[in-house]
């Protein structure tokens, strides 16, 4: 029953295995990614909402302006400062933050969220094809 | 633990006392919600109202393929709709069909020649009482209590085609393949579909929120009229009163909105 030193060495072995992850990462967490803003989004100052609200509400918000326009068939939305969009993520989130790309997936691949908005909707209402 | 009658008597007497004041809190939540959340939705001041929507097609005015073909490409065009060759695959939202196929019983076995080779504009007919609607097991479509037309919401759609099997009319298509590569030219404005969904005529819901009149009834050059089928001075209630109209497969009871004058 003298096998210590085996049952060690493979617990050791076991750990360095399991923990492969965090040892061979260590230090090196992704970056946050930095956002894009397009001119147009840069000028306007302000999106629909303030930016904390749009930054942490934005999946609600367009879930709203979805039931709201599809099934209620109400298309603007006012802002409490009284400004009126039309709710449409092609036309009108697109139009200001045409830079997909930088923009929307930069996050959204950080966070390893895979929203499937662009099977349908256009993503690039600018971009001539 | 003493666990008398009076004790017992008493917990129940607290606990009821507890449970009346639920609907206290329940106010308050309720007015903390109502201000926090100051925007406002609400429907755009141009936009058409009705209490059912119908359209009146002058199929006298429509003579040939050649007449139907720039109202069916100015739908098509505009709701992203994909030309797929394989007939199988096929979407449609407006296209044109012989008398014998779009009013099926009611075709003679010696029709007026020019009925019978004239093509029939034939779309969704926005029932009154839709049998897709019933069929829907997940309310992806629906007859819009304010305008009466039947709507699809392609996000809830699980593309079972059990309204397909409902409709009588053929009047949706289903999406066997991605859409977007057969789609010639996109319309920027307007989200196309995804391979899996159902799809069908919208009556033109977004224009008409904006104050336009559906696209087909626009390039159609005044042989279709839409308006209100509950306003007696409307359009197409004057045309009804006034010429000889008939509906498709009437006998159904499905209510089609959609009337014809041969």
């Amino acid at each position: 029953m003298n096998s210590k030193a085996l049952i060690v060495t493979g617990v050791v072995i076991f750990l360095l295995i399991v923990l492969f992850p965090f040892w061979y990462m260590r230090g090196k967490a992704a970056p946050v990614p930095e956002v894009e803003l397009t001119p147009k989004a840069k000028a306007a100052q302000k999106c629909v909402r303030s930016t904390e609200y749009m930054r942490a509400e934005h999946m609600q918000l367009l879930d709203l302006w979805r039931e709201s326009v599809v099934r209620e068939s109400k298309r603007i939305y006012v802002n409490p400062e009284g400004k009126e969009f039309n709710m449409s993520l092609s036309n009108t989130c697109l139009d200001c933050h045409s830079n997909k790309a930088e923009f929307c997936d930069r996050c959204h691949n950080y966070a390893s969220v895979r929203p499937y908005c662009w099977s349908c909707h256009i993503e690039n209402p600018k971009e001539k094809t | 633990m003493d666990s008398s009658r009076r004790r017992i008597l008493q917990l129940l007497g607290v606990s009821a006392l507890a449970l009346t004041t639920k609907p206290v809190f329940n106010a308050f939540a309720k007015e903390e919600v109502a201000a926090g959340a100051e925007a406002v939705i609400k429907a755009g001041a141009k936009a058409l109202k009705a209490k059912q929507w119908a359209l009146v097609i002058d199929t006298r005015k429509l003579e040939s393929e050649a007449d139907l073909e720039p109202l069916i490409e100015a739908c098509h065009k505009i709701h992203n709709v994909p030309r797929l060759q394989n007939k199988n695959h096929e979407i449609k939202w407006i296209w044109g069909t012989h008398y014998h196929n779009a009013f099926p019983g009611k075709a003679a076995r010696f029709l007026a020649e020019e009925v019978e080779h004239r093509p029939f504009l034939v779309l969704c007919n926005h029932c009154e009482n839709p049998p897709c609607v019933r069929a829907c097991p997940t309310k992806a479509t629906w007859k819009r209590e304010v305008d009466g037309i039947v709507l699809m919401d392609f996000h809830r759609c699980i593309g079972c085609r059990f309204c397909m099997a409902a409709c009588p009319f053929g009047a949706r298509s289903f999406n066997y393949r991605d859409p977007r590569p057969f789609i010639a030219e996109t319309n920027k404005e307007f989200p196309t579909r995804m391979k899996g969904v159902v799809e069908k005529c919208n009556f033109c819901a977004e224009r008409l929120a904006v104050g336009q009149l559906p696209a087909c009834v626009e390039a159609s050059n005044g042989a279709l009229a839409f308006g209100d089928l509950y306003d007696a001075a409307s359009d197409v209630r004057k045309l009804i009163k006034t010429n000889y109209t008939i509906r498709r497969k009437q006998t159904l009871g499905t209510e089609p909105s959609v009337y014809y004058i041969v």
